[in-house]
């Protein structure tokens, strides 16, 4: 029997996985990767509390998640491609002309 | 259900107009500048009537669909101050994205998309409505960021505005799973009443410790500030004003909503993170500030500077603080979309025009720009007779009043040193001649200027009557009940 | 028990179909085999490269964009299709604005070139 404990510390790996990999990683494919993690680790959370609480909302609220996921992917994958045609580079530390 | 649409028929007609805008912008393609721009502002107008008409026919108190939306006095101030700074924008962005070449027509629809995202951010009182209002602003203004696509500046900007943005949202949403998990509802009000009545456990606390990580973020707070000065610096300049303002508000509407009203029960264990916080913002984006030869930057930093005082009126919390934060939003809004205005005005080669020494000897060859710039700058820096010095003000007051004395002396010796870096431009443009060699000269952009003119007029009238103003913000937040 | 006996048949109807085809299948074929019926493209198109040699483009990418939102949404059309009778004219009408927010940006992406391999 899978409990909620049991979920959580999953979906707690997958966030960290995700917030570590976005910090140290400079390949924006793989940053877009993390930002999936993370929003996929809040979705685990929702279904196992929605599961645990005997509550619909949460499922409710993931499929929502779900969709805004996916827009999130696109609009990255959208940036990294007018990138490539700009810059021949997806890698996130060779697009720096401003200070930061 | 008929008073349901009636709730939310502004948003309604705005997602409608901007998909109209944007099929219109597909038709025309790139020469109907002057067409798009105006059916947008038009759009934006027709939806300030509607959210006149529908606050009139609706009960402020009321809820609907199933308790997730309201339309309190809260919401209909933030709502109208957002439409007004897209249509601000959209004026603002006119001559620009005319000059700059590039199509209107999604650049317009996506500010609209961002605003039908804020307005419904100012509205939930569910935290899954606020964070999908939330993520259709974040995602319009990702794109908006790197419109121009023959820079590689403001490729750069969208690259590192996309990142930063989805780790925050990222982070705000397993806060969110969290909380749903402590508590089994993501409904504000009922969240006050469960956390009300039982000690919340270590998961809830961790949840609203990475809520506030994520609101901070929004409002671009220190230590989660990083991301500012790139994204202002490459993104286009109307949209770098919008940025500044529109989703800043917005983040300020709900974290003013969620934090004020759902989370009160909790306000020991936040208060002092959020209050240490401001005091980091307002030091540090100061302190940043000074060094900066980018106005830009600048003005990056000095947003920073500004979100950090208005945080100073969420700490003081209350009616008091509340509204105070309504006000400072709306004085902002019209000092910031002004100063932006200059930049783009003094942008007329390339990127040029954003340097400090750009705005050397302006007073004498522009006598009328020049001053309204001083305008701006000393309404930033909080001089009176300008809105900016009022909007301070309010906020101080409302801090000192709820005990908060070390952060209102932290905010106005900071204001203090924000005063060098505006007077240095206005130093600048009054004692220094320019080099010589190719003077930075305005560009001929008439929507530009009435924008500039606008704001300008508004800064010196909310600043010498401030009185209907604050009484407004008095009694849309009057009734703080904010659930 | 009754109630199992149309999953029952269902089963071995399932696996039956595909067996019987692949029989049928080998009677039928002709079973002659040259190098070019062996090339990845049993069609008869000329192959410019190997596969692994070269990446992809990032066109790739912006056709994957496109399939990506327009499949999520299906996630929202499940639910009230399960749920049709229940929701009635309501559901129905709102599926048909939602579908049709769906179509503006279908008709934006198509105009506007996206489906288009420049």
């Amino acid at each position: 029997m899978i409990s909620t404990a049991h979920v959580l510390v999953l979906s707690l790996a997958l966030f960290t996985l995700g917030v570590v990999g976005m910090a140290v990683r400079r390949n924006f494919i793989t940053v877009l990767m993390c930002v999936e993690l993370i929003l996929n680790a809040a979705n685990l959370n929702f279904i196992a509390f929605s599961r645990q609480l005997g509550d619909l909302t949460g499922q409710v609220f993931a499929v929502f998640v779900i969709t805004i996921a996916a827009a999130e992917a696109a609009i990255g994958l959208g940036i990294i491609v007018a990138l490539v045609r700009l810059k021949q580079t997806v890698n996130l530390d060779q697009v720096n002309v401003m200070e930061g | 259900m008929r008073a349901d649409l009636i709730a939310l028929l502004p948003e309604l007609m705005l997602a409608t107009l901007a998909m109209a805008v944007l099929l219109a912008g597909l038709a025309s393609g790139k020469a109907r500048h002057g067409l798009l721009g105006a059916g947008a502002v038009l759009a934006l107008a027709a939806t300030g009537v509607t959210l006149w008409l529908a606050a009139g026919a609706t009960d402020p108190g009321a809820h609907f669909f199933s308790g997730m939306f309201v339309l309190d006095h809260f919401a209909i101030f933030f709502k109208a101050l957002f439409l007004l700074t897209a249509a601000l924008v959209v004026l603002l962005s006119h001559d620009y994205l005319k000059r700059n070449d590039y199509r209107p027509g999604e650049y317009l629809a996506l500010v609209m998309f961002a605003t039908v995202g804020m307005m419904t951010m100012a509205s939930g009182v569910n935290l899954a409505v606020i964070y999908v209002g939330l993520e259709l602003m974040a995602l319009s203004t990702y794109i908006l960021a790197g419109y121009f696509r023959r820079e590689v500046k403001s490729h750069e900007a969208a690259a590192k505005y996309f990142v930063l943005g989805a780790m925050s949202s990222g982070i705000l949403l397993y806060g969110l799973s969290l909380i749903y998990g402590a508590t089994g509802t993501l409904d504000l009000a009922t969240l006050a009443r469960v956390l009300a009545s039982a000690k919340p456990g270590p998961s809830a606390l961790v949840g609203v410790a990475l809520l506030a990580c994520g609101f901070l973020f929004k409002v671009a707070a220190v230590p989660f500030h990083v991301w500012t000065p790139d994204v202002y610096e490459g993104a286009p300049t109307p949209i770098t004003a919008f940025m500044s303002v529109g989703p800043k508000a917005a983040a300020f509407a709900m974290f003013l909503r969620v934090f004020i009203g759902g989370l009160a029960p909790l306000a020991a264990s936040w208060i002092w993170l959020v209050g240490v916080a401001a005091a980091l913002t307002m030091i540090w984006g100061n302190v940043a500030a000074l060094t900066q030869d980018n106005v830009k930057r600048m003005l990056a930093y000095s947003s920073i500077a500004h979100a950090g005082y208005a945080l100073v009126g969420l700490v003081a919390g209350g009616p008091a603080g509340v509204n105070s934060v309504l006000f400072y939003m709306l004085v902002y809004t019209v000092t910031n979309i002004g100063a932006f205005g200059f930049v783009i005005l003094l942008e007329s080669r390339g990127y040029a025009g954003e340097t400090v020494a750009d705005y050397a000897g302006l007073a004498r060859r522009h006598p009328a720009a020049a001053f309204g710039m001083l305008l701006f700058m000393l309404s930033l820096g909080g001089i009176p007779p300008t809105a900016g010095f009022m909007g301070k003000l309010y906020l101080f007051a409302a801090a000192v009043n709820a005990g908060y004395v070390w952060l209102v002396v932290v905010a106005v010796l900071m204001s203090a040193v924000s005063l060098y870096y505006y007077l240095r431009i206005v130093l600048q443009m009054y004692l220094r001649e320019g080099d010589g060699a190719e003077p930075a000269t305005l560009v001929a952009a008439p929507w530009t200027e009435r924008v500039i003119w606008a704001c300008g007029v508004a800064v010196l009238v909310i600043g010498l009557l401030p009185a209907p103003f604050l009484a407004a913000a008095r009694a849309m937040a009057g009734a703080v009940g904010l659930l | 028990m009754n109630a199992y006996i149309p999953v029952l048949l269902f089963i071995v109807i399932a696996i039956a179909f595909p067996l019987i085809t692949f029989v049928f299948a080998w009677i039928l074929r002709a079973g002659r085999y040259d190098p070019i019926k062996l090339e990845p493209y049993e069609c008869g198109n000329p192959i410019t490269s190997e596969a692994h040699d070269y990446r992809f483009s990032v066109r790739y990418y912006l056709i994957a964009v496109l399939f990506v939102v327009f499949d999520v949404e299906t996630v929202f059309l499940f639910p009230w299709a399960v749920m049709f009778r229940k929701l009635a004219l309501f559901g129905f009408v709102e599926m048909l604005v939602f579908i049709g927010i769906l179509v503006v940006g279908y008709v934006y992406a198509w105009r506007r070139g996206a489906l288009q391999w420049v």
